[in-house]
């Protein structure tokens, strides 16, 4: 039987190409290109990876956001992906990552059968790392998060996986089907083919609403169904500028400096 | 709770467009018009010169809630020692709970095997109470056997806030128990506040926000719940108005542990949790300690970085030298680790380590908004970068704008005589 493998992935704003205007203090999103998130992208290739092994491995990749996000959706396909769902609704608007699961969860169950999920550890816009053990709840599935090694057995049944510490890692073992999210350690995503891309775009993306989901959009998902709500938003304040140090030589900048710690009682 | 346009006024000058930090409003016949990205932040209100944006009122509280009481810590230990994010978040939630009201507790809840005596660490530094959760089974962390005790505990207790450090096993944990409690859980916080007049405080001193429309003698308890989000660019606060627990994630390093208070008792209340070795479906086979140099990033009082501007791996051979000199340690900018020239554990910034040493190093680090988000609490920043335009400089106490490869030997040769030059300064101001 084949074997089957969901990714959860997310479209991101590239925030490393994001800057702050500096006299209205708001931020530039002029030209910041949307891409796949890092650790989804390391999702998506330990998938590619067990089909590289068992070609009659099936790989649906599952993600909600606006209708744009099927971009994402044609580049997960074009790197080897076999089909794409997308759930979009406004009705899921504002949702945060308690009310995302729930749609998500919601898709997963409408895409049926599955062997094992991958997710990417945490999205760059957010950073939270919630909602794939958020999904794995609701699925009732065991996970691993912070996967840096994974293996599977023969029987496509057994997994050994690393999980990263911040000062080592955990060996785990546990069976499919469970929830694991992924970190660039991993791997390195492959890039998309010419092939690819040529079978992606001839492919249709399912394109699910909360109808289609059955998610109850009062109490599931979206703005108002969230326990979360945001408060405030604002950019953080920049620290005053110091002293450019100056001197004729590094020697003399670096004496300057000393002399300027021990006054000023840093060290 | 919603954002509206008022059609009438809006003149499709699209302020609000480019103040909105989630792209959620387009303009549609010259209309601005929200969409579904929107989180409802209320930036645009603030933008719009023509009054023509509104939020409609804010849903009251519609569940009851007065049920639940105290500040709660899960006082995270790793092969019987706590790590330091708990008593940080004991400190913290002491802080909180006091700020609620006089008479409520902060507790903190040790999960594991033969862990009792930590509860004396951490009455040392606030608790009140502790909870002991044992079991031969919680021996090792997983996923499945501590979101089961903590879960079941916290729908026994009702306590109204959880703190949970947003280490790896935090993080893994924290949004399983918040998901089974069908609660909201903020991640990766780095300023908490409860009573309105200190998030003001806060909201002022460290922000660009305009806090006039906040009102300083509220009755609002309620948890804010500061964090950064887009790589640092952009602050939010988030609240968890209906639902119980309000949990947080918080990130090591930015709290502050209190003084430790030796011989401090409390009450130690002892759980037998309801768990069997079904409810567990994972193994840990092994938990290994990495061989690699023990980098403790948030326990440093110096830390010397470097970044893009090393060159290549050899460049923090150098770094290595200037930081075994006065006492500190490596890190690095997310450039360098994603170059490949050191390891992640090094990395210093939003998706790395926050810091907040003594004195902090920035070696040939441009300063990207990631890495200053997870730097700029250093007490005393120093720069040194070839490029005048850096935008480092605007962090720095110091800026150095040079060849980091001709200053930092200069500070390794001088370090020691610091004291010598400053003493020679101040006979010379005596003359």
């Amino acid at each position: 039987m084949a074997f089957k493998i969901i990714v959860c992935a997310k479209q991101v704003p590239d925030t490393n190409e994001i800057k702050i205007d500096p006299v209205k203090k708001t931020l530039i999103r002029e030209g910041v290109p949307s891409i796949l998130n890092h650790d989804d992208a390391n999702a998506l290739e330990e998938a590619l990876k067990i089909k590289d092994k068992w070609p009659d491995t099936h790989i649906t990749v599952v993600t909600m956001g606006p209708p744009q996000a099927k971009d994402m959706l044609i580049e997960c396909l074009a790197m080897g992906a076999d089909e794409a769902v997308l759930a979009s609704d406004r009705a899921l608007g504002g949702s945060d990552t308690w009310a995302t699961s729930n749609a998500l969860y919601a898709a997963i169950k409408k895409i049926g059968d599955y062997d094992l999920i991958f997710a990417g550890r945490q999205a760059i816009d957010g950073d939270t790392a919630q909602v794939g053990p958020q999904i794995a709840e609701k699925l009732g599935l065991p996970q691993v998060t912070y996967v840096t090694e994974f293996e599977i057995a023969d029987d496509k049944k057994s997994i050994t996986v690393k999980r990263a510490l911040e000062d080592g890692y955990e060996l785990i073992q546990l069976q499919t089907p469970c929830m694991l999210t992924t970190i660039k350690e991993l791997n390195t995503p492959r890039y998309m083919s010419v092939g690819g891309i040529f079978d992606a775009v001839k492919k249709d993306i399912a394109v699910w609403g909360a109808a289609d989901l059955g998610v109850d959009t009062e109490k599931e998902v979206g703005l108002d169904a969230s326990p979360t709500k945001v408060y405030r938003s604002f950019t953080p304040a920049p620290k005053g500028k110091g002293e450019i140090l100056e001197g004729d030589t590094e020697n003399d900048i670096v004496k300057t400096m000393l002399v300027g710690l021990k006054s000023k009682h840093v060290i | 709770m919603a954002i509206h346009v008022i059609k009438e006024n809006c003149k499709g000058c699209s302020l609000c467009i480019k103040a909105c930090p989630f792209e959620a409003i387009d303009l549609v016949d010259k209309i601005a018009v929200i969409n579904e990205k929107c989180t409802v932040c209320n930036t645009c209100v603030a933008a719009c010169p023509f009054d023509a944006i509104y939020t409609d009122e804010k849903a009251a509280p519609t569940n009851d809630l007065s049920a639940y009481t105290g500040v709660w810590v899960y006082a995270e230990q790793r092969a019987g020692k706590l790590v330091n994010v708990a008593l940080e978040l004991i400190g913290e939630g002491r802080r909180l709970a006091r700020e609620i009201g006089s008479d409520t507790k902060v507790w903190a809840v040790i999960v594991g095997d033969n862990i009792e005596g930590l509860s004396q660490e951490c009455f040392e530094y606030g608790a009140d109470g502790v909870y002991v959760i044992e079991s031969p089974l919680l021996a090792r962390f997983t996923t499945d056997g501590y979101t089961k005790v903590l879960t079941d505990l916290i729908t026994e207790k009702k306590p109204e806030i959880v703190l949970v450090g947003a280490t790896h096993i935090g993080r893994d944990l924290a949004p399983r128990v918040a998901a089974r409690l069908n609660t909201g859980l903020t991640a990766d916080c780095t300023r908490l506040d409860v009573k309105v007049s200190s998030y003001i405080d806060y909201a002022d001193k460290y922000t660009t926000q305009d806090t006039s429309d906040l009102d300083p003698v509220s009755e609002d308890k309620g948890l804010k719940q500061t964090r950064p989000a887009f790589g640092g660019n952009l602050m939010a606060t988030i609240i968890t108005p209906n639902t119980r627990p309000q949990m947080s994630t918080v990130r090591p390093g930015v709290m502050t542990r209190r003084e430790r208070n030796v011989g401090a008792t409390g009450e130690t209340v002892k759980v037998v949790p309801a768990l069997t070795a079904d409810d567990i479906h994972v193994t840990v086979v092994d938990v290994v300690k990495s061989a690699k140099d023990l980098v403790s990033l948030t326990d440093a009082d110096i830390i010397v970085a470097g970044g893009r501007g090393l060159g290549g791996a050899d460049g923090f051979k150098l770094i290595k030298e200037l930081a075994d000199k006065v006492g500190g340690v490596s890190g690095s900018s997310r450039a360098a680790v994603d170059a490949g020239w050191i390891d992640h554990a090094y990395q210093v910034g939003q998706t790395g380590t926050t810091v907040k040493p003594k004195i902090y190093f920035a070696c040939g680090i441009s300063g990207a908004i990631q890495h200053l988000a997870g730097m700029q609490s250093s007490e005393f920043i120093i720069a040194i970068n070839k490029d005048p335009d850096a935008p480092i400089f605007e962090v720095a106490d110091y800026g150095i704008v040079g060849d980091l490869y001709k200053v930092i030997p200069e500070i390794i040769a001088e370090w020691d005589n610091a004291e010598v030059l400053y003493e020679a300064t101040l006979d010379r101001s005596k003359e």
